[in-house]
């Protein structure tokens, strides 16, 4: 039983390890507890959940979960992902990663994930900047915001990372942010149900470093500005590209069924080598 | 009952910004960490939709249903 006091999450967590690292009002805690509260809709056991990250603020998640998880190098989550996958594919493998660590440093594991439609969920946190190492522009930041490393503004053009992700092939993506808790637990039932390569983009507040350079320094301030900007896709589909400047465009932007990767790979193995697969696999399991 | 864990509350002040029934407010003292912690006031008023518990970045709120004191 769960002591009456506490956080229904919190018996997912490692208590000893409590407060966590996270700056206050840091939108990576609540993106955690949209993750407890999707999982328990998709009605996943968190004992069959194995869990993976990279490097940064945001891939700091899975260390404070009551579950199998590795903490990799900055960018690779996804490749070590695939290797738990392949290995065990009965295994539910989430990802937790940054717009630093899966679009800058990680963008092609990224995208041949959702190329090869294989079975993981893969939740993006993306506060538009690196912020662990002290507020650099990253691959999402919006053209013409301030960074650390962009102190006239950045004039690069931003990845649209849901864009990205369904355009390289992955058979579940959605967005919302921090401000729309609900609707992010709920893409995240439907990301941990599909079948294939899933991907939701959490768009979060990193107030400590990308509020403070442009004008909303307290969470509260990026939250209002998620809130007021946000337009859901069906909305905006209908919508000019003048009158999207500077909105963020939330909702499912892909859900269907295609083949899936570790489950065409096993029948392959089976088709070409019958029970001789058995016996490899029978090696490492001791008898 | 709202249940607020002030070792766990840093004091973002979100399930204040958040709640629709405005049952939190600001507390005037600074607590030993020197953080304001929001006071679950107006409880009578709470519909107990658990938005500041699935919000707080830190896990410190629990809303307890009535049946459960
Ligand atoms: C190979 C390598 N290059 C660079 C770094 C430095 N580094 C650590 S975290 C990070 C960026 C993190 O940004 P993001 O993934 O967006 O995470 P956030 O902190 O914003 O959640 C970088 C560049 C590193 N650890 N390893
Ligand atoms: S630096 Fe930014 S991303 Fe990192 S914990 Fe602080 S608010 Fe969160
Ligand atoms: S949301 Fe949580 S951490 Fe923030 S003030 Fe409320 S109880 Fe404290
Ligand atoms: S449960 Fe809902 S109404 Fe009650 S305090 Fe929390 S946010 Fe407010
Ligand atoms: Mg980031």
């Amino acid at each position: 039983m769960e002591e009456t006091n506490e956080s229904p999450f919190m018996k997912y967590l490692r208590k000893d390890r409590l407060p966590n690292i996270f700056c206050a009002g840091c939108g990576n805690g609540t993106v955690l507890n949209a993750f407890f509260k999707g999982m328990e809709m998709a009605q996943m056991d968190l004992n069959n959940i194995n869990m993976a990250s990279g490097i940064g603020c945001s891939s700091r998640i899975p260390g404070y979960v009551k579950c199998d998880s590795l903490h990799t190098t900055h960018g690779r989550p996804i490749s070590f992902a695939t290797g738990i996958k392949l290995g065990n594919p009965n295994m539910d493998v989430v990802v937790f990663t940054g717009d630093g660590d899966a679009a800058a440093i990680g963008g092609n594991h990224l995208i041949h994930g959702a190329r090869r439609n294989i079975d993981l969920t893969v939740i993006c946190i993306n506060n538009s900047i690196y912020g662990m190492t002290g507020g650099q522009i990253s691959p999402t930041s919006p053209q013409g915001s301030y960074g650390s490393t962009a102190p006239y503004g950045a004039f690069e053009r931003p990845f649209d990372l849901a864009e990205l992700v369904s355009a390289a092939g992955a058979t579940y993506v959605a967005r919302w942010t921090t401000a729309q808790p609900l609707q992010l637990a709920n893409a995240i039932k439907n990301a941990l149900n599909n079948k294939g390569f899933s991907f939701v983009e959490a768009v979060s507040q990193c107030h400590t470093y990308y509020g403070r350079k442009n004008k909303m320094k307290s969470p509260l301030e990026m939250l209002r500005w998620m809130k007021d900007n946000s337009i859901n896709k069906r909305k905006a589909d209908k919508m000019n590209p003048e009158e999207l400047v500077g909105k963020l465009i939330v909702g499912e932007f892909v859900n269907k069924n295609q083949a899936e990767y570790s489950q065409e790979l096993y029948n392959l193995i089976e088709e070409k080598s019958g029970n001789r697969s058995k016996s490899i696999k029978s090696a490492y399991m001791g008898d | 009952m709202i249940k607020l864990d002030p070792n766990l509350c840093k004091g973002c002040n979100i399930c204040m910004e958040f709640c629709p029934k405005k049952v939190y407010e600001q507390s005037k003292t600074l607590d030993k960490k020197g953080v304001h912690i929001p006071i679950p006031k107006n409880q009578d008023k709470c519909s107990k939709c658990n938005l500041c518990a699935l919000m707080c970045p830190d896990q410190a709120i629990k809303v307890e249903e009535d049946d459960e004191q």
